[in-house]
């Protein structure tokens, strides 16, 4: 019988190989999968991985898909380090994308260097706002956060739809839903022409950057580890619980909201009924698929904004409707996953369940 | 910038794979390829439905000549631009975006292709290779609206609505002018369920409005939930985007179904002969592409008399929808007699007429 | 008007049964100190398989069987990727719902557009003719009075029995439940499977009586605010009934109130059942003590006996 041991201690090669392992997996699995719908197995794998990134235009895409995936998903993994779970950071986007929407509106023909940094500050802010409701009720009352930051999400999506139709709709756009077109010093600047790669593919590293600083050498990221792994010895040594809580969900608020800004001004250039494609769900993915390390975040969430660009291509190339792209991604999405556990974990054999290793 | 040269380092190792990818697809370059962007599933058997419908008329009405392909669920946001420059760059000589809010995109990745035709729904920006095209849905409303006005017995129709957008609002003041023709003390009631496709929040709906003394419902929303509520109740109701007399043999009256065939075989056409021109369409009952099907036989004759007198006069253009006078909510004059709204006026428009209860969201 | 309060009520009763469903199979899945996430794709899964098999064989009470099959199986394979291989739960479960969403879409494929009949109401004789209490109480469908049947057996176990005491030890702290020596892992399998079992249940009541039909991801949300009942409930299952009547009540209600005519944004209107769950939450959370009593400690945690 198969069982599972615990190493002594975290192997380095398994994280390395196990999304190989992964992928590996991933690879014989679509080939079944492909197989079963009749589909040209190489023709698929063509589609799904290469052909989506097979031009400048392709990689573009893929930073600008990937660029909110890796800010929310940095912050995220440092909140569940913590054990915060904030799983409303695509209503804090929302807010983030509204707030930072406002500014440049009202400023709406001013053309000045400030108006963007304002915007920028204004999401953050906004963010901020929606993800300290969840942290006031948290530390104040003991109200779980993973009901409210969830509930606020649909507030904030409604109120976004109320906003675009009413106060902030386009004055000359026939009474349709959605703002009036940026003018341009309230939109990113480009970083390549030609494609839509904008200065928040920038700030995104950046952020990777800090948040890795953040928690290796910092006594705040020290402190936001130990809460997590062992919230009363974390207590002991002086950290207070709810300063945590609060630091965590405006971390991740705050940059949920600036990722907000940065589809409304950079990719969107308006603001629209719905401005995310539930970016800030995937982003809890890609944070635990990234193993809560901000240069992990950072690969997952390419390789989850490749899987959204494949199934484009494979729509288009092969005729394969989105479900099959829905099912190639769960399975990718388990097999990663369930691959980390030879990191902690070997396989070793055993007659029988003994004690001390419990029969699977 | 460093990051640009990394691109430009990348794309050259890229490039002999872009180099096999265009070999691949000259062998094919012979039929017209058409693709389409679509807002929803094609599952959803409403508004992503019918379009799909659509498309798959092209596939048999021109068999060999063209090669359809399809996005489903393409977020309205950033990812549409990426979907329509994709179809663009991947050889499709006409591509269809199927909603609203597809308009910018489409204008903006239009311009960087300008040999490849665009046609986007419902929008109002054209350019010299954007068309524009849309179907005078609220024709069919005043067609029901008429009817719904001779058939209720408790003088209360229920509305289930989505957004609060010009398209849907129309559709409601198109309905209540017609109804209160034939039966001027009947109201509309309206709910908003603020989306687009939720069967169960389009079912509670319903049955509220049921509840509150509808006996009739209609609605702008793309599933069959109220009229299989209709039906339970033993209310009527009418289907919406395809004949759903599946759902409610009993209770469905008639339906106004979205009919894409013809103007999708026509325009791919165009391109085929190379005769295809920006323009805007915006057609109705007169072309097909708002249809009925057959009144259900519950329709009393006279009824189904008074329905077609109303369709024929929209078709042979002796009557409109918006015909004057149109009185606004508190009962003022909005339209004088024997005349008629234009086109730009129904584009934007954003009140609620007499005969609609309560206050129109904004 | 009397009729009106009464086809109103039924109309809520409508709404929250799903809810009660899928919450209550969510809440026992917490206790045992797994959180999964994947609730919207158990849900579906259930919704496309009690319809293709009620459609395909024409018995409803094997298409209530597929679809609580369907949502153990989802649950099955969660369970086996966080429990056994050691995968993180809340990953697992968000993705086990986007494998949900794509793996149902192409099962139902051939079912959009087809119509099915609906559950028959089961008129208990007599008492269903009753004015007033007839209709509210003695009419439903079976799976109505299953889901409070089923919040009544889960407050039963979890108080009263003594696995149910073992469950949540387990959640408290699986370390110290280990060491008394009872089987975490397979305590945990069960739990899931239940919760798995009763989303399918939540799905099958979408799709074969609160809109007898199946189109693609027609849960509409519905296993997300699911799993915020149970956190409403601080997971205790009569309060769970609570929370989803009351947010399904507050739903049809502003939808009434919009029938009505009452001067308010309709998007703002639809805030309310949302604000309102917060709200009174954030009410009834005075007692942080007990809070603290019933939330599962070690919820979301992986467990392996060798640690």
């Amino acid at each position: 019988m198969i069982a599972l041991q615990r190493r002594a201690s975290p192997s380095r090669l398994m994280g390395y190989l196990a999304p190989v392992l992964a992928l590996g997996c991933t690879l014989v699995a679509g080939l079944i999968l492909f197989a079963l719908l009749g589909v040209p197995v190489g023709l698929a794998f063509h589609a799904y991985f290469i052909e989506p990134i097979s031009s400048v235009y392709g990689l573009s895409e893929l930073a600008v898909k990937a660029t909110p995936l890796v800010i929310i998903g940095v912050a995220l993994s440092i909140g569940f380090r913590a054990q915060v779970w904030n799983i409303g950071a695509e209503g804090q986007l929302i807010l983030g994308g509204i707030t930072g929407a406002a500014v440049g509106l009202f400023f709406y023909e001013v053309d000045s260097w400030y108006v963007l940094p304002l915007m920028i500050l204004a999401s953050v802010l906004g963010g901020m706002v929606w993800a300290g409701v969840p942290a006031l009720l948290k530390t104040r009352l003991g109200v779980n956060e993973i009901l409210t930051s969830l509930m606020l999400t649909y507030v904030a999506a409604l109120l976004l739809s109320w906003l675009v139709a009413g106060p902030m709709r386009d004055p000359d756009g026939f009474n349709f839903p959605e703002s009036r077109l940026f003018h341009d010093a309230a939109l990113l600047p480009r970083i390549v022409d030609g494609t839509r790669l904008h200065l928040g593919a920038v700030i995104a590293l950046g952020i990777v950057v800090a948040g890795w600083l953040l928690l290796s050498r910092t006594l705040l990221g020290f402190a936001l580890r130990v809460n997590g792994m062992a919230p009363k010895a974390g207590a002991h040594a002086g950290f207070s619980q709810t300063r945590l809580v609060w630091i965590a969900l405006l971390m991740g608020g705050g940059c949920a909201g600036l990722a907000g800004l940065f589809e409304v001004a950079g990719p969107i250039g308006q603001l629209l009924p719905s401005i995310s494609p539930g970016y800030g769900f995937t982003a809890i993915i890609v944070a635990f698929l990234g193993r809560l390390h901000p240069v992990g975040v950072l690969v997952a969430a390419l390789i989850m904004a490749l899987s959204y660009l494949g199934g484009e291509s494979a729509q288009i190339t092969l005729n394969l409707p989105l479900a099959v792209t829905g099912v190639f991604q769960g399975m990718l999405l388990f097999f990663l996953l369930a691959a980390d556990v030879l990191i902690n974990y070997s396989f070793v054999w055993t007659r029988k369940a003994t004690q001390q290793v419990e029969s699977l | 910038m460093s990051i640009s040269l990394f691109l430009k380092r990348v794309s050259l190792i890229a490039g002999t794979a872009l180099v096999s990818a265009a070999a691949l697809s000259a062998q094919a370059a012979d039929p017209v390829k058409v693709g389409f962007v679509y807002v929803g599933p094609v599952g959803d058997h409403g508004w992503t439905y019918r379009h799909d419908i659509g498309r798959q008329a092209i596939d048999a009405a021109l068999g060999d000549k063209v090669e359809t392909s399809y996005i489903e669920s393409v977020a309205e946001g950033a990812d549409a631009e990426r979907v329509i420059r994709k179809l663009a760059s991947s050889g499709h000589d006409l591509i269809f975006t199927t909603s609203f809010g597809y308009m910018n995109p489409t204008i903006k990745v239009a311009k960087d292709f300008p040999d490849v035709k665009f046609e986007h729904a419902t929008g109002y920006k054209r350019a010299e290779n954007v068309s524009t095209y849309g179907a005078r849905f609220y024709e069919g409303r005043a067609v029901i609206g008429t009817m719904a006005g001779m058939m209720t017995k408790t003088n209360t129709i229920g509305y289930i609505a989505s957004f609060p957008i010009p398209e849907v609002v129309r559709g409601i003041n198109a309905f209540t002018i017609a109804m209160r023709k034939v039966n001027p003390d009947a109201e509309v009631k309206v709910v908003w369920v603020n989306s687009w496709y939720d069967p169960g929040k389009e079912a509670d709906a319903a049955k509220a409005l049921i509840d509150q003394g509808a006996d009739i419902v209609t609605q702008h929303t793309d599933s069959p939930a109220p009229l299989q509520v209709a039906e339970e109740r033993g209310v009527m109701g009418f289907g919406q985007a395809s004949d759903m007399i599946a759902f409610a043999p009993k209770a469905q009256l008639t339906s106004i179904i979205d009919d894409w065939d013809q103007y999708y075989i026509d325009r791919t056409q165009a391109v085929l002969d190379g005769t295809w021109e920006s323009q805007d369409t915006w057609d109705g009952i007169a072309s097909g592409m708002v249809a009925f099907p057959e009144y259900s036989a519950d329709v009393p004759e006279d009824v189904k008399a008074a329905a077609e007198v109303i369709r024929e006069g929209i078709v042979d253009g002796t009557l409109h929808p918006f015909q004057g006078p149109i009185l606004d909510q508190a009962g003022t004059e909005i339209l004088a007699s024997g005349e008629v709204l234009d086109d730009q006026a129904l584009l934007g428009m954003n009140y609620y007429v007499q005969g609609v209860q309560g206050d129109l969201p904004k | 008007m009397n009729e009106t309060l009464i086809l109103t009520v039924l109309t809520i009763i409508t709404a929250a049964t799903p809810l009660v469903y899928a919450a209550i199979g969510e809440l026992v899945v917490e206790r045992s100190g797994v959180l999964n996430l994947g609730v919207e794709g158990m849900m579906l899964s259930g919704a496309v398989c009690s319809f293709a098999t009620a459609h395909y064989t024409g018995s409803a009470s094997l298409g209530i069987l597929a679809g609580m099959l369907a949502g153990m199986l989802m649950a099955l394979l969660f369970a086996f990727l966080t429990l056994t291989l050691q995968s993180s739960q809340v990953a697992t479960g968000l993705a086990l719902t986007l494998f949900g969403i794509g793996l149902t879409a192409l099962i139902g494929q051939p079912l959009v557009g087809i119509a099915f009949g609906g559950l028959p109401s089961l008129d208990v004789p007599y008492l269903s003719q009753l004015p007033v209490v007839g209709p509210l109480l003695f009419s439903h469908d079976i799976l109505v009075y299953g889901s409070f049947a089923l919040v009544a057996a889960v407050a039963w176990f979890l108080n009263r029995s003594r696995a149910g005491l073992i469950l949540r030890s387990i959640g408290d702290s699986h370390d110290a439940a280990h060491a008394l020596g009872l089987r975490v892992i397979r305590v945990r399998y069960l739990a899931t499977l239940f919760g798995g079992a009763c989303a399918g249940i939540g799905g099958t009541y979408l799709s074969m009586v609160y809109t007898p039909m199946w189109v693609e991801n027609m849960s509409a949300g519905r296993g997300w605010i699911a799993l915020a009942l149970v956190v409403f409930s601080i997971w205790q299952p009569g309060r769970l009934l609570l929370g989803a009547y009351l947010f399904g009540g507050i739903s049809i209600l502003q939808l009434h109130a919009q029938a009505l005519g009452i001067n308010v944004p309709a998007q703002l209107m639809s805030m309310l059942p949302y604000v309102t769950t917060i709200l009174v939450l954030v009410l009834i959370s005075r007692d942080r003590g007990r809070i603290q009593r019933n939330a599962p400690a070690s919820i979301g945690q992986s467990f392996h006996p060798t640690t």
